[in-house]
């Protein structure tokens, strides 16, 4: 049997974290009433002109850069004709034969994918499809966007979903897009064929589309490969088309079988005027790009000696890297903060359902809350508590936990009375652990935790109930 | 006291004088459109309700009434390019150039009649129906901007503004015996300006008096933040080039535009104001534009590209007249048939073939080359004179229905007139004498980018020491 491979290349379109909208000055907004974003000039209204928002094109060329290209200093935009209800000019300004990167590359893992091009277009509106009659919002229309096509290097579902999260991380980290899927402002098409092991050529390839997720995307190419891989071992021949990701039956369905020759009749848009990007812009760019993901990553490992799961769990957010190392100012033990941020503080952000970047807490309390463990003046339990408090206020730690009246008991004379009450109140659990059940003990200290509020060291707590059992006995 | 015979800037000294009053001025006028256009048909829109000039403006030109072309937007006014695509759709912005006459405290009496979206060389293709020559009925008053024309022709106003993209001002200017200047690209900002061909589209004004050409060409031009093309060229106050002294001024006549094709009379009038010029003390000698004869073909091509782009968006969708049909593609095709006239069909098949990928690089990149040949071989005559006269049209106008079934003869009107917008240099069309019918001719004078101070300087002197200007057509008198 013939081994196949499969041959994947994406097309990603992310919008810009521009204050303004591409050609006029409509903010740039999402989640606003329809139709309340709008002017003359992206409601493409007879006689408007476009005027190109400066901040679009630095941060398309801050990402080019980030992604290897070679910069096309001379900027030229053309129009994209094709008539669709969302498109108010029918027309969309677009770049083509100049665009502002290319051949390009992004690392993912050990692998390098290749960049064909980046360039800069503007957004459409959106349709809303009633019963009976459709609807346009153009809230959306002349957004900047920004389209980064790689070329068919990936070869597997897997590394597809690999190749978006580092792209992400790496538009995040440059300040160019926060290219959050669910709103929209990253999406992402795939292009998979499939082919024999080892043979140079292309398959037929079919194109899918509606993925509106990472995930999805993953398990589109997924059942993609899979069903391609069946027609061809059947000898049945791929047919190049347009498929739909059914997100609900988990299948792609086709979305158009005869591929329609689109032509776009693309010509220089005569209404902008080109211009050549200066060397000091590259440059000033370029200094923009602080610290990339992969650059990150190596330096965490070979700084602070984390798993690379963790290592990836910390930069996964510029905020939460950057709130690690500011912690570490305070309290210099990476594994530990690590532990902290990985553990309890992403769950209390999850649970309070907010960002890194939204909470209160500084990196010095949070210092100061760990050493506070470390030094036993508070529990684990107690530090888990108070860190609810502490994204959401500002103050310091040792402070809130004395007016709660949380410090750990750690006098063993204080903690007796309690754990004597215990052995009193259950005699069963006592009972229990004489007859050999561990457990029990635990029940116990549960008792006793409860009392103090969670206050007492636990395993302070154990030991002394176990001693005051056995002298007991 | 004929106040129609008045030029723009003695209307607004006798309004600050107090010999007249701004109300007398405006009824006068409208007085005589109520009068008049049903003959002509240069109005679409008279305004009733007349906005009143702004008064912090003192500018020279302050009380006076201008007449718009129906393809530049006026707030809260019914614009339609002459389309039936656009009929009853209301601009909800001024267009730049609007904004700065109404600060500038002229008054805007209506919009005038057009080629279809600019279309055309004779006022002909217009959901109005024609406008005539005021000159002649059976005449065409030229094209695109026909209305501004005839409208100044006829004393409806002393002042207009048409568009100029292959000679939709100078043409009409000259057939109807007035003066119209196009600017250079990007002196005017196009915002507000329904787009025909982009690239080559300038707004400018048509007056009788050179003056107030001046005048208001100062008043509206500038660089514009909402126009990318329009320049940062810094406007040299054009009234001080108002002055009778072209003595030393080097003129080429290209021997290329006076050939077999030109008309008799044409050639005649033109000659005779050549020798005005040499009288003044102008040098004039002969000057070759090999390239000329690629203009028509180079600039149907490229403007009308542009315009099967720049007319997508009428779709019925968003505003303007729409067709009900039973699907999408059905909304649209209903639509555009309907609401287009056959001239805007036309080119807006030229232009989608051009741009069509396999015929993209034989014509559209074709004519973009050709268009620089010819820029470049205008900028080579501009280093040794500083101006070219040519005559502005090779014949005199012709009649209602002549040229309509034949585009190319059509087109080819244009032929003197297209050079200037594909190198976007500034030309003015001055009426310089009548054929023995009593029809207009008209003289073109094209000069370097940004040197509209020239133009004005050499129309002045004409203008000091003939009367061609000033004749006013018998009926309208």
């Amino acid at each position: 049997m013939i081994e196949l491979e499969a041959v994947i290349g994406l097309e990603v379109h992310v919008q810009l974290a521009t204050e303004s909208k591409m050609f006029c000055s409509c903010p740039n907004l999402f989640g606003q009433s329809p139709n309340s974003l709008i002017c003359p000039v992206c409601m493409g209204l007879p006689g408007v002109l476009p005027v190109l928002n400066k901040k679009a094109v630095e941060l398309g060329l801050r990402a080019a850069l980030a992604l290897n290209c070679r910069i096309k200093e001379k900027i030229i935009f053309e129009r994209k004709n094709y008539f669709y209800p969302d498109l108010p000019k029918n027309y969309q300004i677009s770049q083509y034969s100049n665009p502002l990167g290319e051949e390009g590359f992004l690392t993912v893992g050990s692998k390098k994918i290749r960049i064909k091009r980046v360039h800069l277009e503007e957004d459409a509106g959106k349709l809303i499809h009633k019963e009976k009659y459709s609807l346009v919002d153009l809230n959306r229309a002349g957004v900047p966007l920004m389209e980064i096509v790689s070329y068919p290097d990936i070869s597997s579902a897997q590394e597809a979903q690999d190749y978006l999260k580092e792209l992400k991380l790496i538009l995040q980290y440059i300040g160019v897009s926060t290219c959050d899927m669910e709103k929209g402002f990253l999406r992402c098409d795939a292009n998979i064929s499939l082919r024999e092991k080892g043979f140079p050529g292309l398959g037929t390839k079919t194109e899918l589309k509606n993925m509106n997720s990472f995930n999805q995307v993953r398990q589109a190419l997924e059942y993609e490969i899979k069903r391609q891989k069946k027609s061809i071992l059947q000898g049945e021949k791929i047919v190049q088309e347009t498929r739909l990701w059914d997100d609900n039956k988990r299948i792609t369905l086709t979305m158009r079988t005869k591929e329609e020759a689109h032509d776009y009749r693309y010509f220089p848009e005569p209404d902008l005027v080109s211009f050549v990007i200066s060397k000091q812009e590259i440059d000033r760019q370029k200094a923009l790009i602080k610290e990339l993901p992969s650059q990150k990553r190596k330096r965490f490992r070979e700084n602070y000696n984390l798993t690379d799961k963790d290592i990836e769990v910390i930069i996964s957010e510029l905020g939460l890297s950057n709130f690690f190392e500011e912690t570490l100012k305070y309290y210099n033990y990476p594994k530990k903060v690590c532990n902290w941020i990985t553990g309890p503080l992403l769950e209390a952000l999850n649970n309070k359902r907010v960002s890194i970047g939204e909470i209160k807490l500084r990196a010095i309390n949070f210092a100061e809350l760990i050493k506070m463990v470390e030094g036993k003046k508070i529990t684990n339990l107690v530090a888990k508590e108070l860190l609810g408090e502490l994204i959401e206020n500002d103050q310091s730690p040792q402070t809130l936990a004395e007016e709660r009246n949380l410090l750990s008991i750690s006098e063993k004379s204080e903690l007796l009375g309690l754990v004597r009450e215990a052995i009193n109140e259950n005699p069963k659990a006592v009972e229990d652990f004489l007859r050999g059940k561990d457990k029990a003990i635990m029940f116990l200290v549960g008792w006793v935790m409860r009392k103090t509020k969670g206050k007492a060291d636990p395993n302070i707590l154990k030991e002394l109930i176990e001693r005051q059992i056995k002298e007991a006995k | 006291m004929e106040i129609h015979k008045l030029s723009g800037w003695e209307i607004s000294q006798k309004i600050k004088n107090k010999e007249l009053t701004l109300n007398r001025v405006i009824s006068l006028f409208k007085e005589r459109i109520r009068r008049f256009n049903p003959q002509l048909n240069s109005l679409v829109s008279l305004f009733e309700d007349v906005e009143p000039p702004s008064s912090e403006s003192s500018s020279e030109l302050w009380g006076v009434p201008i007449l718009i072309k129906d393809n530049i937007c006026i707030k809260n006014r019914e614009i339609t390019c002459a389309s039936k695509i656009l009929k009853g759709f209301i601009s909800c912005y001024d267009a730049t150039v609007i904004e700065k006459i109404k600060k500038a405290g002229l008054v805007i009496l209506g919009t005038t009649n057009m080629d279809e979206f600019a279309f055309g060389s004779s006022c002909e293709n217009s959901c109005y129906g024609p406008t005539l020559n005021p000159y002649n009925k059976q005449y065409v008053p030229g094209g695109s901007s026909g209305g501004s024309a005839a409208g100044v022709s006829a004393g409806f106003s002393p002042l207009a503004l048409g568009s100029d993209t292959g000679g939709s001002i100078r043409q009409p200017a000259s057939f109807c015996g007035v003066v119209g200047f196009k600017p250079t690209y990007g002196r005017v900002s196009r915002y507000g300006l329904v787009a025909f061909g982009s690239s080559l589209d300038v707004i400018g004004p048509l007056a009788r008096d050179i003056r107030d050409v001046a005048y208001l060409l100062e008043i509206i031009s500038g660089w514009d933040a909402k126009d990318s093309t329009s320049s940062v060229q810094e406007k040299r106050p054009f009234s001080s080039a108002l002055e009778d002294n072209i003595k030393g001024l080097k003129i080429g006549l290209p021997k290329e535009y006076f050939v077999a094709g030109l008309n008799k009379e044409v050639e005649k009038n033109v000659k005779e104001a050549i020798k005005v010029f040499e009288s003044k003390g102008a040098y004039i000698s002969e000057i070759n534009l090999p390239h000329t004869e690629y203009a028509v073909p180079c600039y149907y091509i490229l403007s009308s590209s542009e315009a099967s782009s720049n007319l997508s968006r009428f779709d019925g969708i968003r505003y303007g007249a729409r067709k009900k049909a039973k699907d999408l593609i059905e909304v649209y095709k209903k639509t555009r048939r309907e609401g287009f006239g056959k001239e805007a069909k036309r080119r807006i098949m030229l232009g989608t073939f051009s741009l069509s990928s396999g015929y993209y690089e034989a014509y559209y990149l074709k004519a973009l080359k050709v268009r620089s040949l010819i820029k470049k071989e205008l900028q080579e005559v501009f280093r040794h004179y500083q101006a070219i006269i040519t005559p502005t049209s090779p014949t005199p106008p012709f009649q209602i229905g002549e040229r309509i079934e034949d585009p190319l003869s059509m087109y080819l009107s244009d032929i003197y007139t297209i050079p200037s917008n594909l190198s976007g240099i500034p030309s003015v069309s001055l009426p310089c004498g009548f054929t023995k019918e009593g029809l207009p001719v008209g003289l073109q004078i094209m000069a370097n980018h940004f040197s509209e101070d020239i133009l004005i300087r050499l129309s002045f002197s004409y203008q000091s020491v003939t009367n061609w200007h000033k004749i006013y057509p018998r009926e309208y008198d």
